[in-house]
């Protein structure tokens, strides 16, 4: 394409994309303040604005508590996620021990096993440990990860030798190096991992569902999800949009400051996956 | 690994051991013992109460014989029909012009990553909405321009590919950036030299971009099957797997054996065969699509 016509047409092209990409949430977030009879509009303007549908969504289901689960489990996974598997890098990328090689040929096979292999396994498991209906089983399982591993060792391979000699001349042992040497040297890799682990955990849906039946335990996704399946919304459309746009607000309003860091760890980890 | 030499080594060996050994109680507890049991698990019938009764090869029989599950196979092929080439195609579309130096660039790529960040669940719930044959509003836009009503996702025919739509609104962005990646890799002058040797758009895209491109393909397609296979939580959401299991995928089968019918052993015998299905494609994309081109 050449000439101002051709950009212009570029142009239309991506307004469009935008369009398509971003206008689904601005009718969903103006359909769960206007009255139940004008959300099928396409506009997102309504009659009046209120926040019943909000209001009759809190009464139903106990979505604060589910809010405050999804926001436990994955704080807490995501931390020991990042505190062993940079432990685990580390280890694999500068320390010298035998079957060092095989742990780390072992951690390149977990990451291209399918997960529904393991998934009835997986629930056996944590029945028989007594899990089932506790945060141990949403929490345990996810505390580390394949990926978040071999980026922290990667990462770690990068740092020169002579800094860690330095270091060791200070009188920093193994733990010192890793936790005031090379984590404030791996701000990207700490990033990285921190978001997609959260990420994952905070959008899972199907092993909640699995491993949880107990309401107070309930993390967001499966809170909502049942919401919409079962019969509690039917015919409030509202109500299930409001449902929606409380799981996905505060990632929203994150992404909104941090979406230069979204984008590129999402990235990264795709290209590793 | 150079230079590990002059302090190392005393004790770094019982460090080492040390900092790896969280790794290994996990890999022992939630990766090798499934792994392990489920090569038991199998060959059994088990209700998970009750004692395992052994059957042998009985379970992988049934699921030959069970058109039910054949028919989750063909489901997520007709999804992966659909949505590898509409993403691959779209994609890089967008990602061939924001390769440009346009006005609002950061924007427009921000835009297209957002549904990549928002939760399956949320966006299957307002795709529910928005797919509603009688008032959603994607009927009510293609109304507006004369075409009928679709029935997205009441008619057998029309609601897999409504997913696999849904599922390409919601992936896209991820791989406009990867593409986008791709594309920036390529050097300037290559573009230049050919137009010099009298190329044109095609050829030059042909020849130079899709080269520099090919990693990126591979792993779209990749991840693309890996998709495939694991969805869940949208037919769960939108449709519960209907009509007439017209949108029953693999793992919501494996759900369904699992918790609505307690038959743990053929559940995980569908995993198995999902998993190997799985390895299998992934590998031969791997083999191929990085050699072809």
């Amino acid at each position: 394409m050449s000439g101002k016509f051709g950009k212009l047409i570029l142009y239309l092209v991506l307004i469009a994309a935008a369009c398509t990409f971003l206008y689904p949430f601005v009718w969903m977030l103006a359909g769960t303040l206007k009255p139940e009879a004008e959300i099928m509009t396409f506009s997102p303007l309504g009659s009046r604005y209120s926040l019943d549908s909000y209001k009759l969504m809190i009464s139903k289901i106990p979505i604060f508590r589910s809010l405050f689960n999804s926001l436990l489990v994955s704080i807490i996974s995501t931390v020991c996620v990042l505190f062993l598997c940079s432990m685990t890098g580390f280890a694999l990328a500068r320390l010298k021990f035998k079957g060092r090689s095989a742990i780390f040929a072992v951690i390149l096979f977990t990451m291209v096993l399918p997960f529904q292999l393991t998934l009835i396994p997986l629930y056996v498991l944590m029945v028989k440990l007594g899990w089932v209906d506790t945060y141990a089983a949403l929490i345990v399982p996810y505390t580390m990860s394949p990926f978040a591993i071999l980026l922290f060792r990667q990462f770690f391979m990068a740092i020169p030798e002579e800094l860690i000699d330095a270091a060791r001349i200070d009188g920093l042992s193994d733990m010192g190096i890793l936790f005031r040497l090379f984590w404030p040297l791996s701000k990207p890799a700490l990033i990285t991992v921190g978001i997609v682990h959260f990420m994952g955990i905070w959008n899972e849906a199907l092993w909640p569902l699995i491993v949880v039946r107990k309401e107070e335990i309930m993390t967001m996704p499966q809170m909502v999800t049942l919401f919409a399946v079962s019969g509690q919304a039917e015919a409030q459309i509202g109500l299930q949009l409001a449902a929606a746009a409380v799981m996905i607000l505060p990632i929203i309003i994150v992404y909104l400051f941090l979406q230069r860091y979204f984008i590129e760890s999402m990235a990264t980890s795709g290209l590793k996956g | 690994m150079p230079g590990i030499t002059v302090n190392n080594k005393i004790g770094s060996g019982r460090s080492g051991y040390m900092l790896v050994s969280p790794y290994i109680i996990f890999f022992a507890l939630f990766v090798a013992y499934p792994l392990i049991f489920s090569f038991v698990l199998v060959f059994h019938h088990w209700s998970i109460v009750g004692p395992m009764e052994f059957v042998g090869l009985g379970n992988f029989a049934e699921m030959f014989s069970d058109s039910v599950y054949w028919k989750s196979i063909i489901n997520t092929l007709v999804f992966l029909l659909i949505h590898v080439p509409l993403q691959v195609v779209s994609a890089l579309v967008l990602a061939e012009i924001l390769n440009r130096k346009i006005p609002a660039r950061a924007f427009f790529r921000a835009a297209f990553f957002l549904p990549v960040v928002v939760s399956g669940v949320a966006v299957t719930v307002m795709w529910k909405q928005l797919f509603s044959t009688d008032i959603g509003i994607l009927n009510q836009m293609l109304g507006m321009i004369g075409i009928n009503r679709v029935p997205w996702i009441t008619d057998p025919a029309w609601a897999m590919p409504s997913i696999a739509i849904m599922a390409t609104w919601k992936n896209i962005g991820l791989y406009v950036v990867l593409f986008l990646a791709g594309l920036q890799s390529v050097p300037r002058q290559l573009y230049e030299a050919a137009e010099i040797d009298g190329a044109n758009t095609v050829q030059k895209f042909l020849f130079i971009t899709v080269p520099a491109i090919n990693p990126v393909l591979v792993m779209v397609l990749i991840l693309s099957t890996l998709g495939g296979f694991s969805l869940f939580i949208e037919p769960y959401v939108l449709t519960g797997g209907g009509p007439m299991n017209s949108t029953l995928s693999g793992v919501l089968y494996i759900y369904r054996q699992a918790f609505s019918f307690f038959r743990m052993g053929y559940a995980a015998a569908i995993g198995f065969t999902l998993a190997l299905i799985v390895l299998t494609v992934v590998m031969l994309q791997r083999k191929y699509v990085e050699q072809e081109i």
